[in-house]
């Protein structure tokens, strides 16, 4: 069994980090009856010895003693973090794991990943070997941040270069936040689209988020149980957006019930690592089959159900249902329309109740209507986990690799330049040490070529269908 | 002789332990429907094959579990150890912490060579174990990174360390819609490199198996489980004992050795497709009635008509006439669909079977020119009844059954190899671009070969 790192950087990274921890135990205490520390829970949290006061060694096998999240969190301010460990959560991170400053990165990339980045990269350094060395076998860092900051953006991608030095072994799965249109930080997009540099570079794979998606699920979550027809049925804990049998329950934020979408994400994607079933499907599997190119590495993510009805007796159709609803625009995690574009490759991970024919079934159901590149017709991968997620029979999570994110990445291309041009607020940027104009030109030029990329498969869809001839044997 | 079993990646794992469930099921059933002292020859000769008998224990399955994650072995081990009817040697296994994600590079090039020693120390000492060693039967599926490209490895390293040993390859196709989408990369490699290496290479069609489970067996949620137990079913038709002689007294011993003399006479043909008949739900068994010549007649039509189950089977077509006028360089006057042999293996199984006329499947017509048709067609045969079917019928043929499928899977690769896609994920573990070449090559030559028959 494997182990998995999570860097939660900056404010947005951090509160949604902050999320998964609390759902991850929420899981493993509803899978886990015997307290016994086993291999699921060993590949997000350490079991140590705190009977003898203190930091003690790591227990590998027998009773949960103190579970300590594999984690490492950064911001340079202290507010979101102290938060954390004044909560109910505190016992779950120790203070080592931590790394703070006071003043902040005031929306600037530059002062994240360079400055910041240049002062503590020693720090980071010694405390993911730490981490590290704590694993038997680690195989992925999950990173956690926003794009739109400076943080987050830029000292978050500062570490996914250091992951990439460090550790080349081991994979790089970044969650990230991209600004919305309206975003209230005027620089956001120079911030994102410099992070994006990094991103193509030095991740293996990114799962874009946008705040408006969330925010449509959470307002339709909240529709259904507020409809009065259906509400009093749905089951609480069942909510995706919920925190219900969390630690957190108490006092809910804002941004909590958002978060905690993104946090069930990172949950499903591992679940099929974490927990047995008939058809695994481990990280280094997702990896390998929805990055055809390296650089096409950005997946569409979408989750269902949203919430579970206290009926528990699912009919078949019901299940057909779930499968439709991943490819429904309403479960996505980002603003796009996969199934007017073209699908370089799919996975579905399945959890729970479900059967291999109910998953075929329904592949071959949905398949006409989707595009898929010529090269990958068939191209699905697929998962079963038996073990379903809190408070719900069965559920789905679909990962599609398809040219629909072409357009948010061209609208960040666009709103950069309408800065760019008039060289609003570069000042503040270019003032700071290690930061050139060059910076900016090759940040964009990097997600020109990735659109190009993107604009190249595109054109291929719809056409003509001619296979490449096959060798000849001289008979 | 023993059969030492290596069980590979999740697939091969989940299979393999199902066959020795339904091996061991059938010798303890009381189902037999014959004579004590055939029974009891009967399960001897079944121990001989597939276990160890330990001292006051439980008898243990001549097998070694490989995978380079722990989840699926650990499963494997505790239910086998559950049945209370046979168990798994604990010590006989070896898994690592991170799986090969899918990649046959990482199976082949990476795993293979760093594990290589551990892995054939565990051969070794199930090898000697065995009074006298038949031959090896690996079992893996060619969708995915290990029991693909590591099975292919350890398939290399079975050849070179046992050069005399024959080697049987049980071989899961995946799905046609994808259960991984790099399959069909993984696939080519896999048959490419086990052509080198295997004896011959027994293939199963998950989309077959699916079809028998769903028509057949009247299965409404289909399962992985009942997909291997129907596997399970029909590699156990073939691999219990029987009498392969005419008249023989004792059960055959060398079940490999046997397989592999009828059915390869040519190393360039080593495709074997498996079809057995009657299939179907357990609790309709005690209600249906089945005759030899009904059961003969349908096995024929499926061998030559190429049909997968006995539902739906094509009647319409027939062998083509001897001594046809045409001459050509490649026999296409053979009607279209009509499925070319090269040799055929009827396993029989069930009282009366000694009366059953077997002239069908030694037409001449039915096999490739170039073969002495005699030589071309060989029945074992069995009083003892199977897995609770009073009779039962299986067919390995070396014959174009796999000719489609194999088509598919290359064009469909080389579809993808065309575009590069996915190329760098096998690059980055030292599979190049040439050694995909080289792959197509030799499939597209055996590709050549069975359509030319």
């Amino acid at each position: 069994m494997t182990q998995s790192v999570v860097v939660q950087v900056g404010q947005c990274g951090n509160q949604v980090g902050c999320r998964f921890w609390d759902l991850a135990l929420r899981e493993h205490a509803a899978v886990n009856k015997n307290g016994i520390y086993d291999e699921a829970l060993s590949s997000f949290f350490r079991n140590i010895d705190t009977r003898s006061g203190g930091d003690g060694p790591d227990i590998y096998k027998g009773k949960i003693c103190s579970l300590k999240a594999r984690a490492l969190l950064i911001d340079m301010e202290e507010g979101v973090v102290n938060e954390i460990l004044q909560g109910p959560l505190r016992d779950v991170f120790d203070s080592k794991q931590l790394i703070t400053d006071v003043s902040g990165s005031g929306n600037n990339w530059a002062v994240g990943h360079k400055l910041y980045g240049y002062q503590y990269q020693e720090n980071i350094v010694e405390k993911l070997r730490k981490t590290a060395e704590h694993c038997d076998c680690l195989q992925c860092f999950f990173v956690i941040h926003s794009m739109g900051g400076g943080t987050g953006s830029g000292l978050g991608t500062f570490v996914l270069n250091l992951l990439e030095d460090e550790f080349p072994e081991v994979y790089r799965f970044v969650t990230s936040v991209y600004p919305s249109g309206e975003d209230d930080v005027i620089t956001s997009p120079y911030n994102s689209v410099l992070a994006m540099k990094e991103l193509n570079e030095h991740a293996d794979c990114v799962l874009p988020i946008e705040n408006e998606s969330l925010f449509e699920i959470v307002n339709k979550i909240h529709q259904m149980v507020n409809s009065g027809k259906l509400g009093s049925t749905v089951k609480q804990n069942s909510m995706i957006t919920s925190s219900t049998g969390s630690a957190k329950m108490a006092q809910e934020k804002p941004f909590d019930a958002m978060n905690n979408i993104v946090a069930n994400l990172l949950l499903n994607l591992t679940s099929s690592a974490r927990f047995e079933g008939s058809l695994n499907m481990d990280l280094n599997e997702i990896s390998m089959n929805l990055v055809p190119f390296p650089r096409l590495h950005y997946l569409v993510s979408s989750l269902t159900p949203l919430y579970t009805l206290a009926d528990v007796n699912v009919p078949s159709r019901r299940l057909d249902q779930m499968f439709s609803d991943a490819f429904s625009r309403d479960h996505q995690l980002i603003q796009a329309d996969p199934k007017h574009n073209l699908y370089l490759a799919c996975a579905l991970l399945v959890r729970g109740n479900v059967q291999l024919s109910d998953l075929r079934r329904n592949i071959e159901r949905l398949k006409p209507s989707l595009h898929f590149v010529s090269w990958n017709q068939e191209g699905w991968k697929t998962g079963l986990c038996s073990v379903p997620p809190v408070g719900h029979s069965h559920s789905l999570l679909a990962l599609a690799n398809n040219t629909c994110v072409k357009p948010t990445f061209i609208e960040l291309k666009d709103r950069f330049m309408k800065l760019y041009k008039k060289k609003a607020h570069l000042h503040h940027y270019l003032h700071i040490d290690g930061m050139e104009q060059s910076c900016f030109s090759e940040a964009i030029s990097s997600l020109s070529d990735l659109i190009e990329e993107y604009n190249e498969l595109d054109a291929t869809k719809g056409g003509p269908r001619t296979d490449p001839s096959r060798l000849k044997i001289a008979v | 002789m023993s059969i030492v079993t290596v069980q590979l990646g999740q697939c091969g794992n989940q299979i393999g332990h199902e066959v020795f469930n339904a091996i061991c099921g059938d010798v303890h059933g009381t189902h037999g429907l014959c004579s004590k002292t055939e029974n009891e020859s009967y399960r001897d000769a079944c121990k001989e094959r597939f276990f160890r008998e330990e001292e006051s224990e439980v008898p243990v399955a001549r097998a070694v579990l490989v995978d380079m994650e722990p989840k699926v072995i650990s499963q494997t081990l505790s239910i086998a150890a559950r049945s209370g009817y046979w168990k798994y040697n604990s010590r006989s296994h070896f898994c690592q912490k991170q799986g090969s994600g899918n990649n046959w590079a990482n199976g082949y090039s990476v795993h293979g060579p760093k594990h290589k020693e551990v892995i054939m120390d565990l051969v070794q000492k199930e090898a000697e174990k065995c009074d006298r060693l038949g031959g090896f039967f690996t079992i893996m599926s060619m969708a995915g990174g290990t029991g693909s490209g590591l099975g292919a490895f350890v398939t290399q390293c079975l050849r070179d360390a046992f050069p005399t040993s024959f080697i049987l390859n049980h071989v899961i196709w995946p799905y046609g819609t994808g259960e991984v989408i790099v399959q069909n990369y993984n696939s080519v490699l896999t048959l490419s490199h086990l052509y080198q290496s295997s004896d011959a290479l027994l293939v199963h069609e998950n989309d077959v198996i699916h079809k028998i489970c769903a028509q057949l067996m009247n299965i409404k949620q289909i399962s992985f489980r009942d997909v291997n137990q129907v596997i399970a079913h029909q590699l156990g038709s073939v691999f219990q004992p029987t009498y392969t002689a005419e008249g023989g007294l004792h059960y055959s011993r060398n079940p490999l050795g046997d397989l592999m003399e009828t059915l390869v006479p040519h190393p360039e043909f080593k495709m074997l497709g498996l079809r057995n008949i009657p299939q179907m739900p357990e609790n309709f068994l005690a209600y249906s009635a089945f005759s030899w010549p009904g059961l003969i007649k349908h096995l024929r039509q499926m061998l030559i008509a190429n049909a997968k189950m006995e539902e739906g089977i094509d009647w319409q077509v027939r062998p083509p006439r001897l001594g046809s006028t045409l001459p050509s360089s490649h026999s296409t006057n053979k009607p279209l669909h009509f499925n070319t042999s090269i040799a055929n293996l009827v396993i029989l199984r069930g009282k009366d079977m000694h009366s059953v006329d077997l002239g069908s499947f030694q037409d001449p017509s039915l096999y490739t020119s170039w073969l002495n048709p005699q030589a071309a067609f060989n029945a074992w045969k069995t009083p003892r009844a199977f897995n609770k079917y009073e009779k039962s019928a299986s067919l390995v043929s070396n014959s174009q059954f796999l000719l489609k499928p194999l088509d598919s899977v290359v064009g469909k690769a080389w579809n993808m190899f065309a575009s590069k896609a996915y190329i760098h994920q096998y690059t980055k573990f030292g599979i190049e671009e040439e050694d995909f070449l080289d792959s197509f090559t030799a499939l597209e030559q055996v590709i050549s070969s069975y359509s030319n028959l």
